[in-house]
């Protein structure tokens, strides 16, 4: 079938399979199968599905350049805007359900505890991202600014592992897992920037490479 | 040291009569005889309460004068929501894995410095005992507390039991060590096997109980079978589960979660909502069942009973 075919087809679809978390977990809010302490489990899996589709969103731009399938593009503000549905709900439980409002509490938490620090920042950031992610807005900013801003999810993942990490009383593989895919998919912008720009210095190499004062 | 093997106690002696004379009946239908019978052979045979798991109507046949008259915690979250790392890491995991810890034959090694160092069979311990339910505030680490009505008996009456001599300044407990019958302990998420302890006076406190029951009914693997400690003003993780060994040793002794992170974990671990947990708050906790969280009680509301204990000490240097 031919690629620009697929691509709309399956955005539906990929749409409803981005929400069976929070289905199943309704699902089982409502049928009495979540755990003594629902609360408490509706932050995870909320955080959890958040930290999820950050990773998702990192690896198509790395996937998209390995594999040539430049359709991949094509999710990836999908895969962002679900990053930023989960966040919210997470934030969200932890206002309401949690905290229920108490704002004092929850001030105090933020400036206390490193974790929520942490935590809610790696939201905030997700905000402006969020807000630019309409074709008007790409084209109001620019591509380079856009690219820029964009950056910032770079920020959220970091951010986001660092959070689970400090929650946790035990670091396991789990967390570990997520600080690992993490790592590579930084390391690979880096790499890939590193390599573009020596080829693009080794293009160069007759012309005398002048340093640039200041730097 | 010499650890001398009592004889073993007739099954006709410890086990309901019904039960006894339909043993290999009741040893086919079951499968898991060995740990069904021993299971039942350390309860008196009149408990009324033993099935009646209604948190609502469930009524205390052994009352104790240190019972809380709140509301207690349904028996189906008491035994499904569970910190248990030998069984796995998630609160669901123990209630699915622990059915592979052998519950009997269960012995307890008492050693170090006591007039009476012996490997006990847990009947034998238990027997001699006049069991109490104990309806106790339950406050976890994480922030989550529960009411459990525990049956058991003071620590203290073992240990007097057995005679410490003066150079026993405290008491380490240890878990079982068995990685087939506990895939947890194939990781490494702790070192195993678990190790708690307590100051002699701690140890010696009349609310100190080592239960081997909950609901009137036997421990559930998951909750600790056969037997396990309970200290209520501490939290959760000291009231260590599955003992097979208990040694009255000089000095302080070390303990499981505070090999895993010293700066946060004490040796004490009392409750205390004005010294938080070095990464979150102390001062509130969810009571397991209700929706906003309530104040956590200085020593989980066991002051008067134990504060005095602590008199002149740091508490924000010995958390």
């Amino acid at each position: 079938m031919n690629r620009s075919k697929v691509v709309p087809l399956s955005k539906p679809v990929l749409f409803a399979a981005c929400l069976i978390p929070i289905f199943l977990l309704a699902w089982n809010g409502l049928h009495g199968n979540l755990s003594a302490n629902p609360i408490s489990d509706i932050t995870n899996e909320t955080g959890i599905w958040a930290l999820r589709f950050v990773v998702i969103t990192l690896s198509i731009t790395p996937l998209r350049k390995i594999t040539r399938w430049h359709w991949l593009t094509k999710f990836r503000r999908m895969a962002g805007l679900f990053a930023f549905f989960y966040g919210s709900l997470h934030f969200m439980t932890y206002i309401w359900l949690d905290q229920f409002f108490d704002w004092q509490s929850i001030a105090h938490d933020i400036s206390k505890r490193p974790f929520i620090t942490v935590g809610l920042a790696s939201f905030v950031l997700m905000i402006p991202l969020a807000v630019s992610s309409t074709q008007k807005m790409i084209r109001r900013l620019g591509g380079r600014k856009w690219d820029i801003l964009h950056r910032l999810i770079y920020l959220t993942a970091g951010g986001a592992v660092v959070h689970y990490i400090w929650l946790v009383k035990v670091v396991t593989y789990r967390q570990l897992t997520y600080a690992v895919l993490v790592v590579v998919l930084l390391l690979f912008r880096v790499v890939w920037k590193y390599r573009s720009l020596s080829a693009k210095l080794s293009h160069q190499t007759e012309e005398p490479v002048v340093p640039s004062s200041g730097f | 040291m010499s650890i001398k093997k009592q004889p073993e106690i007739p099954f006709s002696e410890i086990t309901p009569e019904a039960l006894y004379r339909h043993r290999r009946e009741f040893l086919r239908n079951t499968g898991i005889a060995i740990a069904g019978a021993a299971a039942y052979s350390i309860f008196p045979q009149n408990i009324s309460s033993v099935f009646a798991q209604d948190n609502k109507t469930w009524k205390p046949s052994h009352p104790s004068a240190f019972d809380t008259s709140e509301e207690l915690t349904p028996y189906n979250d008491i035994t499904t929501y569970n910190n248990f790392y030998e069984f796995g890491l998630d609160k669901d995991d123990p209630a699915r894995n622990a059915g592979s810890l052998k519950t009997a034959p269960w012995t307890v090694a008492v050693e170090g410095h006591v007039k009476k160092p012996a490997v006990y069979h847990l009947e034998e311990i238990v027997k001699r005992e006049t069991m109490e339910d104990r309806i106790y505030r339950h406050r976890c680490v994480e922030g989550w507390s529960m009411v459990i009505p525990w049956f058991g008996f003071p620590l203290s009456n073992l240990i007097k039991r057995v005679e410490p001599t003066s150079a026993a300044k405290y008491v380490a407990f240890e878990t079982k060590f068995a990685p087939d019958e506990m895939p947890g302990q194939r990781s490494g998420v702790l070192q195993w096997p678990y190790v708690e302890g307590l100051r002699m006076d701690e140890a010696m406190n009349p609310l100190t109980l080592l239960a081997v029951g909950l609901y009137g009914k036997p421990l559930p693997n998951q909750d600790g079978a056969p037997i396990r400690l309970v200290v209520p003003w501490k939290y959760g993780f000291k009231s260590i589960k599955s003992i097979v060994k208990i040694s009255f040793v000089e000095n302080q002794p070390p303990t499981s979660w505070n090999l895993s992170a010293a700066n946060e974990y004490g040796f004490y671990s009392n409750v205390n909502p004005e010294v938080d947990h070095p990464r979150w708050s102390q001062a509130h906790e969810r009571r397991i069942g209700e929706f906003f969280k309530r104040k956590t009680l200085m020593f989980n509301g066991y002051a008067d009973q134990v504060a005095g204990m602590y008199t002149g000490m740091d508490l924000r240097k010995n958390f």
